[in-house]
Protein backbone atom coordinates (compact mmCIF):
# COMPACT_ATOMS: atom_id res chain seq x y z
CA UNK A 1 0.00 0.00 0.00
CA UNK A 2 1.40 3.14 0.90
CA UNK A 3 5.11 2.73 1.02
CA UNK A 4 8.13 5.03 2.88
CA UNK A 5 7.93 6.99 -0.20
CA UNK A 6 4.02 7.97 -0.65
CA UNK A 7 2.45 11.28 -0.25
CA UNK A 8 1.39 12.07 3.21
CA UNK A 9 -1.95 12.94 4.50
CA UNK A 10 -2.41 16.73 4.46
CA UNK A 11 -2.69 17.19 7.68
CA UNK A 12 0.72 15.55 8.46
CA UNK A 13 2.56 17.87 5.85
CA UNK A 14 1.03 20.49 7.96
CA UNK A 15 2.36 19.01 10.95
CA UNK A 16 -0.58 17.20 12.77
CA UNK A 17 -0.03 14.55 14.74
CA UNK A 18 -2.85 11.73 13.64
CA UNK A 19 -4.28 12.35 17.35
CA UNK A 20 -4.63 16.10 17.14
CA UNK A 21 -6.42 15.26 13.57
CA UNK A 22 -8.76 12.55 15.26
CA UNK A 23 -9.40 14.93 18.09
CA UNK A 24 -10.48 17.95 16.15
CA UNK A 25 -12.83 15.57 13.91
CA UNK A 26 -14.42 14.52 17.04
CA UNK A 27 -14.77 17.89 18.53
CA UNK A 28 -16.29 19.21 15.22
CA UNK A 29 -18.47 16.08 15.28
CA UNK A 30 -19.77 16.38 18.76
CA UNK A 31 -20.14 20.54 17.90
CA UNK A 32 -22.84 19.63 15.54
CA UNK A 33 -25.13 17.21 17.52
CA UNK A 34 -28.71 17.69 18.77
CA UNK A 35 -28.87 19.12 22.27
CA UNK A 36 -29.32 17.02 25.18
CA UNK A 37 -26.34 14.56 23.00
CA UNK A 38 -24.25 18.54 22.25
CA UNK A 39 -24.51 18.67 26.43
CA UNK A 40 -23.08 15.19 27.31
CA UNK A 41 -20.73 15.05 24.85
CA UNK A 42 -19.12 18.56 25.82
CA UNK A 43 -18.70 16.99 29.22
CA UNK A 44 -16.58 14.17 27.76
CA UNK A 45 -14.23 16.82 26.52
CA UNK A 46 -13.61 18.45 30.16
CA UNK A 47 -10.09 18.38 31.35
CA UNK A 48 -8.60 18.81 34.86
CA UNK A 49 -5.16 18.48 35.51
CA UNK A 50 -2.45 20.57 37.24
CA UNK A 51 0.48 21.56 36.47
CA UNK A 52 3.71 21.57 38.73
CA UNK A 53 7.00 23.10 36.96
CA UNK A 54 10.50 22.04 38.76
CA UNK A 55 13.08 24.40 38.77
CA UNK A 56 16.10 23.27 40.96
CA UNK A 57 15.00 19.86 41.94
CA UNK A 58 11.72 21.34 43.94
CA UNK A 59 8.30 21.82 42.71
CA UNK A 60 6.88 25.64 42.78
CA UNK A 61 2.91 25.79 43.56
CA UNK A 62 0.83 24.13 40.56
CA UNK A 63 -1.19 25.48 38.34
CA UNK A 64 -4.92 23.82 38.34
CA UNK A 65 -6.24 23.83 34.63
CA UNK A 66 -9.84 23.02 34.39
CA UNK A 67 -10.44 23.53 30.28
CA UNK A 68 -13.53 22.61 28.62
CA UNK A 69 -13.41 22.04 24.81
CA UNK A 70 -10.97 24.37 23.64
CA UNK A 71 -8.98 25.13 20.09
CA UNK B 1 13.49 -10.27 31.65
CA UNK B 2 11.70 -13.63 30.03
CA UNK B 3 10.62 -11.93 27.01
CA UNK B 4 14.10 -13.00 25.52
CA UNK B 5 14.67 -16.24 26.95
CA UNK B 6 13.32 -18.62 24.55
CA UNK B 7 15.42 -16.68 21.79
CA UNK B 8 18.74 -16.74 23.82
CA UNK B 9 18.59 -20.42 24.94
CA UNK B 10 17.75 -21.89 21.79
CA UNK B 11 20.44 -20.21 20.36
CA UNK B 12 22.37 -21.87 22.76
CA UNK B 13 21.26 -25.36 22.01
CA UNK B 14 20.45 -24.93 18.48
CA UNK B 15 24.14 -24.10 17.95
CA UNK B 16 22.88 -21.47 15.06
CA UNK B 17 21.48 -23.54 12.83
CA UNK B 18 19.20 -21.53 9.92
CA UNK B 19 15.30 -21.99 9.78
CA UNK B 20 14.44 -23.04 6.83
CA UNK B 21 10.82 -22.90 4.79
CA UNK B 22 9.68 -23.60 8.68
CA UNK B 23 9.80 -19.69 8.31
CA UNK B 24 7.46 -19.39 5.66
CA UNK B 25 4.38 -18.18 6.37
CA UNK B 26 1.06 -20.05 6.37
CA UNK B 27 -1.85 -18.65 5.24
CA UNK B 28 -4.60 -17.90 7.68
CA UNK B 29 -7.17 -20.25 6.53
CA UNK B 30 -4.54 -22.67 7.77
CA UNK B 31 -3.28 -21.58 10.95
CA UNK B 32 -3.57 -23.97 13.95
CA UNK B 33 -4.47 -22.39 17.42
CA UNK B 34 -1.80 -20.95 19.31
CA UNK B 35 0.13 -22.52 21.70
CA UNK B 36 -0.51 -21.82 25.18
CA UNK B 37 3.32 -22.50 25.94
CA UNK B 38 6.43 -22.44 23.55
CA UNK B 39 7.47 -26.26 23.85
CA UNK B 40 11.05 -25.63 22.23
CA UNK B 41 11.53 -23.01 25.31
CA UNK B 42 10.31 -25.39 28.09
CA UNK B 43 12.53 -28.06 26.57
CA UNK B 44 15.67 -25.98 26.34
CA UNK B 45 15.51 -24.48 30.10
CA UNK B 46 14.80 -28.22 31.36
CA UNK B 47 18.38 -29.09 29.58
CA UNK B 48 20.13 -25.98 31.01
CA UNK B 49 18.02 -25.97 34.72
CA UNK B 50 16.60 -29.20 35.44
CA UNK B 51 15.98 -28.58 39.03
CA UNK B 52 14.12 -25.02 38.67
CA UNK B 53 10.57 -24.78 37.29
CA UNK B 54 10.56 -22.91 33.76
CA UNK B 55 8.97 -19.69 34.57
CA UNK B 56 5.75 -19.22 32.61
CA UNK B 57 5.68 -16.49 30.12
CA UNK B 58 2.98 -13.88 29.57
CA UNK B 59 1.13 -16.57 26.94
CA UNK B 60 0.35 -19.12 29.25
CA UNK B 61 -1.81 -16.74 31.04
CA UNK B 62 -3.34 -15.69 28.23
CA UNK B 63 -6.07 -16.90 25.94
CA UNK B 64 -4.73 -18.46 23.05
CA UNK B 65 -5.21 -17.42 19.40
CA UNK B 66 -7.71 -20.34 18.61
CA UNK B 67 -7.07 -22.21 15.24
CA UNK B 68 -8.20 -20.49 11.82
CA UNK B 69 -11.36 -22.70 11.12
CA UNK B 70 -11.05 -23.85 7.47
CA UNK B 71 -14.85 -23.19 6.40
CA UNK B 72 -15.98 -19.34 5.97
CA UNK B 73 -17.94 -18.38 8.97
CA UNK B 74 -21.64 -17.45 8.43
CA UNK B 75 -22.46 -14.42 10.42
CA UNK B 76 -19.56 -11.61 11.31
CA UNK B 77 -19.31 -10.45 15.09
CA UNK B 78 -19.07 -6.83 15.48
CA UNK B 79 -17.74 -5.15 18.50
CA UNK B 80 -17.94 -1.20 18.12
CA UNK B 81 -16.40 0.58 20.72
CA UNK B 82 -15.95 4.24 21.82
CA UNK B 83 -14.16 5.43 24.78
CA UNK B 84 -17.03 5.68 26.99
CA UNK B 85 -19.05 3.06 26.34
CA UNK B 86 -19.25 0.26 24.10
CA UNK B 87 -22.08 1.02 21.44
CA UNK B 88 -22.04 -3.06 19.84
CA UNK B 89 -20.59 -5.89 21.77
CA UNK B 90 -19.92 -9.53 20.16
CA UNK B 91 -22.94 -8.87 17.89
CA UNK B 92 -23.70 -11.36 14.96
CA UNK B 93 -24.23 -9.59 11.96
CA UNK B 94 -24.40 -10.29 8.05
CA UNK B 95 -22.46 -7.13 6.98
CA UNK B 96 -21.24 -4.07 7.89
CA UNK B 97 -20.27 -1.16 5.95
CA UNK B 98 -16.82 1.09 7.04
CA UNK B 99 -15.99 4.08 6.00
CA UNK B 100 -12.53 3.62 5.13
CA UNK B 101 -9.90 6.66 4.06
CA UNK B 102 -10.07 4.44 1.02
CA UNK B 103 -14.05 4.66 0.76
CA UNK B 104 -16.60 2.77 1.69
CA UNK B 105 -15.69 -0.72 2.31
CA UNK B 106 -18.29 -3.48 2.81
CA UNK B 107 -17.31 -6.46 5.43
CA UNK B 108 -18.86 -9.68 4.75
CA UNK B 109 -18.01 -13.13 6.67
CA UNK B 110 -15.11 -14.42 5.13
CA UNK B 111 -13.41 -10.65 4.70
CA UNK B 112 -9.46 -11.15 4.49
CA UNK B 113 -8.05 -9.91 7.47
CA UNK B 114 -7.65 -5.97 7.56
CA UNK B 115 -7.04 -2.97 9.37
CA UNK B 116 -8.25 -0.29 8.36
CA UNK B 117 -8.33 3.75 9.56
CA UNK B 118 -11.43 5.43 9.37
CA UNK B 119 -12.49 9.12 8.31
CA UNK B 120 -15.37 10.90 9.35
CA UNK B 121 -18.35 8.99 7.74
CA UNK B 122 -21.27 6.73 7.94
CA UNK B 123 -20.90 3.27 9.15
CA UNK B 124 -24.00 1.21 8.78
CA UNK B 125 -24.34 -2.57 10.67
CA UNK B 126 -26.59 -4.46 7.94
CA UNK B 127 -28.70 -7.55 10.05
CA UNK B 128 -31.06 -9.31 8.24
CA UNK B 129 -33.62 -6.36 6.96
CA UNK B 130 -32.52 -4.08 9.89
CA UNK B 131 -29.56 -1.51 8.96
CA UNK B 132 -28.24 0.62 12.09
CA UNK B 133 -26.59 3.99 10.76
CA UNK B 134 -23.97 5.78 12.93
CA UNK B 135 -21.89 9.08 12.13
CA UNK B 136 -17.90 7.81 13.14
CA UNK B 137 -15.47 10.99 13.22
CA UNK B 138 -12.64 8.74 12.95
CA UNK B 139 -10.96 5.46 14.41
CA UNK B 140 -10.02 2.17 13.03
CA UNK B 141 -11.37 -0.92 12.00
CA UNK B 142 -9.92 -4.31 12.58
CA UNK B 143 -11.11 -7.16 10.77
CA UNK B 144 -9.56 -10.70 11.48
CA UNK B 145 -9.00 -13.64 10.28
CA UNK B 146 -12.12 -15.55 12.30
CA UNK B 147 -14.08 -12.66 10.92
CA UNK B 148 -14.70 -10.83 13.89
CA UNK B 149 -14.47 -7.31 13.41
CA UNK B 150 -13.43 -4.77 16.38
CA UNK B 151 -14.29 -0.99 15.12
CA UNK B 152 -12.97 1.66 17.80
CA UNK B 153 -13.93 5.07 16.89
CA UNK B 154 -13.55 8.29 18.98
CA UNK B 155 -17.20 9.39 18.77
CA UNK B 156 -19.80 8.40 16.72
CA UNK B 157 -23.82 9.04 16.73
CA UNK B 158 -26.81 7.45 15.50
CA UNK B 159 -27.92 9.88 12.45
CA UNK B 160 -30.63 11.07 14.11
CA UNK B 161 -28.67 12.94 16.61
CA UNK B 162 -27.58 15.65 14.04
CA UNK B 163 -28.71 19.14 13.98
CA UNK B 164 -28.66 19.53 10.11
CA UNK B 165 -28.65 23.76 10.53
CA UNK B 166 -25.43 23.56 12.79
CA UNK B 167 -24.06 21.18 9.75
CA UNK B 168 -24.59 23.66 7.20
CA UNK B 169 -23.27 26.30 8.95
CA UNK B 170 -20.15 25.05 10.34
CA UNK B 171 -19.49 24.07 6.55
CA UNK B 172 -20.16 27.60 5.28
CA UNK B 173 -17.88 28.86 8.37
CA UNK B 174 -15.16 26.53 6.89
CA UNK B 175 -15.66 26.76 3.92
CA UNK B 176 -15.28 30.76 4.46
CA UNK B 177 -12.34 29.74 6.79
CA UNK B 178 -10.42 27.96 3.64
CA UNK B 179 -10.60 30.90 1.33
CA UNK B 180 -8.79 33.20 3.92
CA UNK B 181 -6.50 30.59 5.39
CA UNK B 182 -2.75 32.06 5.20
CA UNK B 183 -0.55 29.57 7.17
CA UNK B 184 -0.15 25.32 6.34
CA UNK B 185 -2.20 24.37 9.97
CA UNK B 186 -5.44 27.12 9.46
CA UNK B 187 -5.29 25.66 6.29
CA UNK B 188 -4.99 22.32 7.84
CA UNK B 189 -7.74 22.74 10.43
CA UNK B 190 -10.51 24.53 8.26
CA UNK B 191 -9.79 21.74 5.65
CA UNK B 192 -10.78 19.05 8.41
CA UNK B 193 -13.38 21.09 9.23
CA UNK B 194 -14.62 21.48 5.50
CA UNK B 195 -14.20 17.49 4.98
CA UNK B 196 -16.27 16.40 8.28
CA UNK B 197 -18.91 18.80 7.70
CA UNK B 198 -19.42 17.78 4.21
CA UNK B 199 -19.49 14.06 5.09
CA UNK B 200 -22.39 15.04 7.62
CA UNK B 201 -23.65 16.85 4.98
CA UNK B 202 -23.92 13.81 2.46
CA UNK B 203 -24.65 11.95 5.55
CA UNK B 204 -27.57 13.43 6.33
CA UNK B 205 -28.91 13.72 2.94
CA UNK B 206 -28.04 10.38 1.57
Amino acid sequence: MASSGAAVPFWRAAGMTYISYSNICTSLVRSCLKEPHRSNAANREKVHFAISKWSNGKPESPTIRSDSATE
Amino acid sequence: MYRRAPCLLNRIIAGGGRRSAAAARPFSTDLPAAPTEDTAFVEAWRKVAPNVDPPKTPLAFMKPRPAASPSIPTKLTVNFVLPYQSEIANKEVDMVIVPATTGQMGVLPGHVATIAELKPGVLSVHEGNDVTKYFVSSGFAFIHPNSVTDIIAVEAAPLDNIDPTLVQKGLADFTQKLNSATTDLEKAEAQIGVDVHSALNAALSG
